[in-house]
């Protein structure tokens, strides 16, 4: 039962770092039917410019808040300087852009850090605290806040504000909605700032449970990306139960099975459940005709 | 008297590639006025109002609004000056409820008239269409066609139009749903002093909807003048109205 109790909290963990990640995708993706696949690299982004700035002596929530700043500039940059320039490019060759981008953050990122892993504080005072025999870190539950703030705040901004339906619509149909005024090109540069946010914060949330290094962020990609296909392409929700999803079942593989193969059998699982619901767990919603 | 010209189209050309599909087409519509363009499938009609709202560019002529060049202007910015495209296929955002589809009409002003102009423009707009006020909460995908078509039409009103185009408003619908849909049209018209530019595969319903019309053909405005004359107008009938001449 401890161990039950061990693994789930683990699972929640990993899981919430994988489901902001995801988000991060979803984000793009529903704007401009892009898969960015340099998403990973903003989450190492984010736990290595916190290095960087901690190191340099910043207080911790200074850098934490620069940090998160400064991945936004980068995503911001990324869509404005090379993607809006590939102007009616396909999104498939906007994707093959992105893989592009992807290395080339992540070989710059290998010169300016090193090949290695460094350390990061953890937000708060790294007790355990011990719940029914299972040990839990305080960055663990903060990991999942982090996570319910997110989905909290995605939900806020894109439901009840004016700015989010819009954002929805440019989703839904794009012509229309440069009828009613709505630019795409300003919400495509948008969705890559939120993007941005949402992989920094889970490379800030992540970094002091995972000694971040340049490369952190091909990995945290692939869960990420597996959580949206696993979940649904494209819808929010899904993407954030896909990353549970995905957390709990390493977490329980490694657990009770075997560490080294959890992501066999993660992958083997998910394989499964694509096979009997292809368009994942909460496919896209379609509704009647009209957007023809 | 000389009226205020809302849209003054002068020679405007379009290209498909090296497809001619406007060829120099000139048309005005006055203030207030409801003005019918009709035509065959391929024609020309919905590639002339893309051109309008700036979706399309033209390769050649000019297009006044309200006496200013908007030839060159995105289809953004041609939103931003109440020019209010309502394009073909009803296009509103199928998951998105009612209501958001009505708030998204008014985005481009919304910064600069605020949320109080905006829930009077919906409270108009719900008393002019009163189903789209009890089926508010619903997704818009899931309401009918001619509901469908009254919510393009009345998110369209939402960006306070200066000036409203409407692609084939009762393009698929129920004669009788078409009818009501042509109806409000009217309505708005009467109401509002919407100036309206309308296509219609309905030669006859539009034209009596209309204070004046033009056809066109090939790319070509072939004809224009009053409603009542096209109406009787013999290569009118013979072309559109499919009556043989006795």
């Amino acid at each position: 039962m401890e161990n039950f109790l061990q693994f789930f909290v683990t699972g929640a963990t990993i899981g919430s770092i994988y489901a902001i990640v995801a988000l991060g995708f979803v984000t793009i993706y529903s704007v401009t039917k892009v898969i960015n696949l340099a998403q990973g690299e903003f989450v190492m982004l984010g736990g290595m410019i916190m290095f960087t700035l901690v190191s340099r002596g910043l207080p911790y929530w200074v850098a934490f808040f620069f940090t998160i700043a400064i991945v936004m500039v980068i995503g911001w940059g990324m869509e404005v300087t090379i993607l809006s320039k590939a102007k009616g490019a396909d999104p498939l060759s906007l994707i093959i852009l992105t893989i592009g981008i992807s290395i080339f953050i992540r070989g710059m990122a290998g010169i300016i850090w090193g090949k290695n892993p460094v350390r990061i504080e953890p937000f708060t005072a790294n007790e355990s605290i011990n719940v029914g025999g299972a040990a839990i870190t305080p960055q663990s539950i903060w990991i999942i806040i982090i996570m319910l703030a997110v989905v909290l705040a995605l939900y806020l901004l894109m439901n009840k504000t004016l700015v989010g339906k819009a954002f929805q619509a440019c989703s839904v149909n794009p012509i229309a909605a440069r009828l009613m005024g709505i630019n795409p090109r300003k919400m495509s540069s948008f969705s890559f700032v939120l993007s941005a946010i949402l992989g920094a914060l889970a490379g800030l949330a992540v970094a002091p449970i995972m000694f971040p290094a340049y490369d952190m962020g091909i990995m945290l990609g692939i869960k990420g990306f597996s959580a949206i296909i696993l979940g649904g392409l494209g819808s929010a929700p899904g993407a954030v139960l896909g990353g549970l999803v995905i957390g709990f079942l390493e977490s329980f593989s490694s657990g009770y099975i075997s560490s080294g193969l959890k992501d066999a059998i993660v992958f083997t699982c998910i394989l499964v459940i694509l096979l009997i619901r292809p368009s994942g767990i909460l496919g896209e919603k379609s509704v009647g005709k009209g957007g023809l | 008297m000389e009226q205020q010209s809302v849209i003054d189209i002068q020679k405007v050309s379009v290209n498909y590639g090296p497809i001619r599909a406007l060829d120099e087409v000139s048309l005005t519509v006055n203030e207030g006025e409801i003005v019918a363009l009709i035509g065959a499938n391929g024609a020309g009609k919905t590639t002339l109002l893309q051109t309008i709202s700036g979706l399309l560019t033209p390769a050649g002529g000019k297009i006044y609004f309200y006496g200013e060049d908007i030839t060159s202007l995105t289809a953004e910015k041609i939103v931003r000056k109440h020019l209010i495209h309502v394009p073909e296929h009803r296009q509103i955002f199928t998951t998105l409820s009612v209501l958001d589809n009505l708030h998204l009409g008014a985005f481009h002003h919304y910064r600069k008239s605020g949320r109080k102009e905006m829930e009077e423009n919906l409270e108009k707009v719900f008393a002019l269409f009163p189903i789209l006020k009890e089926r508010q909460l619903q997704l818009a995908g899931t309401l009918s066609g001619g509901q469908q078509q009254m919510l393009a039409i009345a998110r369209g009103f939402m960006s306070k139009p200066r000036l409203l185009l409407l692609d084939e408003p009762t393009l698929g619908l129920a004669p009788i749903v078409a009818a009501e849909v042509l109806r409000l049209i009217r309505e708005l018209k009467k109401e509002f002093g919407t100036t309206v530019l309308l296509i219609e595969q309905n030669v006859v319903a539009s034209l009596k909807i209309a204070d004046r019309g033009y056809v066109i053909s090939h790319g070509k405005i072939v004809k224009s003048g009053i409603s009542q004359e096209l109406l009787n107008d013999k290569e009118v009938k013979e072309a559109y109205l499919g009556q043989a001449i006795s």
